[in-house]
């Protein structure tokens, strides 16, 4: 019963920790091109335009 | 540009819009301030697709004077450019440069998808909880006694009040309006369940009892919202594709003041009077008069006439005509307000859509399944309140009912196949708007075509090029480069021979044709009359086109015959319309002569010639008054208010603005096979909803009695729930798996298609 006592928050906060995460990332617009990040990873930095 | 060859589907949708860039005033008009002299510009730009086209245009872009930066969305094809100042910086140009075709589209109006980013965050809320939640219930199921149980079962409640309050919402608030309106929809049942289950749930955990059903609440509400999210995704891919596709209408015209200065206005700013200069390339933005300039004017879109018309000063012209070769001055004889294309969405107005009376098959589902769970739920209470008097008991089973009843499998069954086929259909290059009007597909008999644009390409095609001698051909093609005129287009298709002499001082004279110089001689290329009037050659077309002659110093020395070329694969098309037990019937503005041989070489038995688009619509009222179920298939501006009253509608992706986004599915490529495709694909998810509804009910009256007899624990309806809802899932993605021998097929023919009508440009 002890060990519950912070086993169960110790999860919780896992998981919260995960879900914020994501909405962070939803938030902040990482969602809304996948095509284009999946081939962005094939620019070379270098000439990599400002954003 | 290696790998970024201009192949894709959508290029084709594209060709006939190629013919004129987006004016800097136009782009101005488009364009939205970020404030702070910061402007940003929105580009369609299908042909992008790897990460060498995103390194290309965005490094290229960010090299032009006063451009901040620009952003490629590769999913959306679209580029972003932010830049500074007055003067639009020449993007288009430089777009163009590197080979890629760009265009102007409607911005969305109001807020970008905040309905999608709402149904994200719901999901992964009720994800978040449905997963920590169903680990206490394992728990508790496993054997978790007195005190630790109550411990778990507090946990979970408190999980899932988030859950509930923000992914349940969507459901709580559409199930409210439902009722409020006096209907029911599937949403009812999902609302009274989850809320029941819950508040039952945590009286038992206030009274230390041992039977909790937050796991089935929270999970539950998962599940549906996974199906929910997928239709809307799906919808918006189609919408964004659609809204991709350059704008046909005009956005503004250059207006000349009476004190000689030019405005670019946009089209609700245009008041009768007003002068407007529209150049070789534009569309007419309003009704008018032209008072200066000759030209020929392409009215395909507007009356489905397959023919350029010739025009002078004096002739009036309506909104949405393309101005093919010459300059006009137009003098505006209506408001936008008032004008042809006001007409038609007036005309779209007044006629009762045709999918106004149409109910979805889960709102009809749920309209007969909600009140029966509903009353099977009172009358278990009712029965064990007077077997036992428990009131305790008997609220605890009817509620274990209500669960084992809740609709999961059913409010999944029907999106879940409608997402899998619409993701069938995606891929071979057709949008759906939404999923009722693949049901609505799903029940037609009679199928209506537009001819011009839609059962023809709406563009000449020489007939005559094997009869023509090589080498004037290749002149002729020479020349026809030069022009927009669809008979120079097509004769220029030919091109390709080497070794003609070089043209010198090219010119063309609006509504007559082409004329050049080469090594001392003049040659003409365009009407009779006017090119010259002797013939050398024999065998003269005096087919409908006929008329187009090539001459050298006054004498002719070629003549060119054309025709409407056929959409590709028409006729198969027909015929596969045909097998499916559907009538094909054609309705045109064109004259009885055009549609009677497009009807012939198509094997259409019955048509109607020289419709207005009142008359198009009353034919197809007349079919529903006769209990037919009628799909309308067209791209003119006289097509749209026939496309809204049809029940089920389909537009090409060249179709007008408004028909586009009137009608339920577009199809982006060339091929007429599209139209057999969707109705198959939406008779077979037809099919896989009956079916899936079926395994629901099964399932229902299996579960129901065990339910009421009082031996279901939370336990037994987790398995039951999920184990339905993955044999719905299951039998959905058999669509999938369906062979369909005419999708391997349209690919191949489409290539080839876009092939040859890209060359020319």
């Amino acid at each position: 019963m002890t060990t519950l006592v912070y086993l169960i928050p110790a999860a919780l906060f896992l998981g919260a920790l995960g879900l914020s995460g994501f909405l962070w990332a939803l938030r902040s617009g990482q969602y809304e091109d996948l095509d284009g990040a999946a081939e962005r990873m094939l620019i070379d930095p270098d000439d990599k335009p400002e954003r | 540009m290696s790998c970024c060859a201009p192949g894709a589907e959508m290029a084709l949708a594209l060709d006939r819009a190629t013919s004129v860039q987006p004016s800097n005033q136009e782009i101005k008009l488009a364009s939205r301030s970020l404030g702070d002299d910061l402007r940003q510009t929105d580009l369609s730009v299908p042909t992008v697709h790897c990460a060498g086209c995103i390194q290309t245009i965005e490094t290229a872009l960010a090299k032009l004077d006063r451009v901040e930066g620009a952003r490629v969305n590769l999913s959306t094809k679209r580029v972003a450019i932010r830049w500074r100042g007055n003067e639009v910086p020449p993007f288009v140009a430089a777009l163009g440069r590197l080979g890629y075709e760009a265009h102007l589209f409607d911005p969305e109006t109001g807020e970008k998808d905040k309905t999608l980013s709402e149904l994200i965050r719901a999901v992964a809320v009720a994800g978040f909880a449905a997963g920590n939640i169903m680990l206490l219930s394992v728990s508790v199921w496993s054997g978790a006694e007195g005190a630790t149980r109550d411990l778990f079962h507090w946990v979970s409640a408190l999980i899932a009040i988030p859950a509930l309050a923000f992914a349940g919402g969507i459901y709580f608030r559409s199930a409210w309006n439902a009722l409020r309106h006096g209907r029911m929809n599937m949403d009812v049942p999902i609302a009274v369940g989850v809320s029941l289950a819950y508040t039952m749930s945590l009286y038992e955990t206030i009274n230390h009892g041992d039977h909790a059903y937050f796991d089935a609440s929270v999970s539950l509400l998962f599940f549906l919202l996974i199906g929910r999210t997928l239709d809307h995704v799906m919808r918006e891919r189609a919408r964004t594709a659609v809204n991709g596709l350059s704008r046909l209408a005009a956005r503004g015209a250059i207006v000349l003041r009476d004190d000689g200065t030019r405005d670019y206005l946009p089209v609700g700013e245009i008041e009768p009077g007003m002068q407007l200069l529209i150049a070789a390339g534009e569309r007419i933005p309003v009704d008018g008069k032209i008072i200066r300039g000759s030209s020929d004017l392409d009215c395909s879109l507007v009356s489905g006439e397959s023919t350029p018309r010739t025009v002078t000063s004096g002739e009036a012209v309506q909104a949405g005509i393309l101005n093919l070769t010459g300059p006009l001055t137009v003098e505006a004889t209506g408001a936008a307000k008032d004008s042809f294309l006001a007409e038609m969405v007036r005309l779209m107005e007044a006629a009762e859509g045709g999918r106004a009376h149409y109910r979805r098959v889960a709102d009809r589902v749920s309209a007969l399944y909600a009140p029966v769970v509903h009353l099977t739920a009172f009358v278990t209470f009712a029965g064990w309140m007077a077997a036992t008097g428990d009131w305790h008991r008997a609220m605890t089973i009817a509620i274990a009912v209500l669960i084992i009843t809740c609709p999961c499998a059913l409010g999944l069954a029907v999106p879940i196949v409608q997402v899998v086929a619409a993701r069938r259909l995606f891929e071979n290059g057709i949008m759906v708007k939404d999923g009722s009007a693949m049901e609505r597909l799903a029940t037609i008999d009679t199928a209506v075509f537009d001819k011009t644009g839609t059962l023809t390409l709406g563009q000449p095609r020489l007939v005559n090029a094997s009869l023509v001698d090589p080498g004037m051909l290749a002149i002729a093609a020479e020349m026809a480069a030069h022009s927009r005129h669809p008979f120079s287009r097509a004769i220029a298709g030919m091109a390709g021979f080497a070794g003609q002499p070089k043209l010198e001082s090219v010119s063309e004279h609006p509504g007559f044709g082409i004329e050049a110089t080469a090594a001392g001689s003049t040659w003409r290329l365009g009407r009779r009359g006017w090119a010259g009037l002797k013939a050398r050659t024999v065998g003269e077309g005096k087919h409908s086109y006929g008329g187009t002659v090539l001459t050298k110093d006054g004498i002719i020395v070629a003549s060119f015959v054309f025709e409407d070329a056929l959409r590709a694969d028409a006729r198969a098309a027909i015929v596969q319309l045909n097998d499916a037990r559907v009538s094909v019937e054609m309705l045109s503005g064109d004259t009885a002569a055009a549609c009677g041989e497009v009807a012939e070489t198509l094997g259409i038995d019955d048509f109607v010639p020289a419709l207005l688009p009142s008359g198009k619509v009353e034919c197809i009222e007349t079919l529903a008054k006769d209990d037919h179920k009628v799909l309308m298939v067209g791209d003119g501006l006289n097509d749209t208010p026939a496309l809204n009253a049809a029940h089920v509608s389909i537009a090409p992706a060249t179709a007008a603005d408004i028909g586009r986004n009137t009608a339920d599915f577009v199809f982006l490529r060339e091929s007429l096979l599209a139209v057999p495709l969707a109705l198959d694909v939406s008779r077979k998810a037809g099919r896989l909803i009956r079916q899936n509804i079926a395994i629901a009910i099964v399932y229902n009256t299996i579960a129901v009695p065990i339910a009421i007899l009082g031996h279901v624990t939370p336990l037994i309806a987790a398995i039951a729930m999920s184990a339905s809802s993955l044999l719905v899932i299951g039998n959905a993605l058999r669509l999938q798996g369906f062979v369909l021998a005419a999708v391997t097929r349209a690919p191949s023919a489409t290539r080839s298609g876009i092939r040859a009508s890209v060359h020319p440009s």
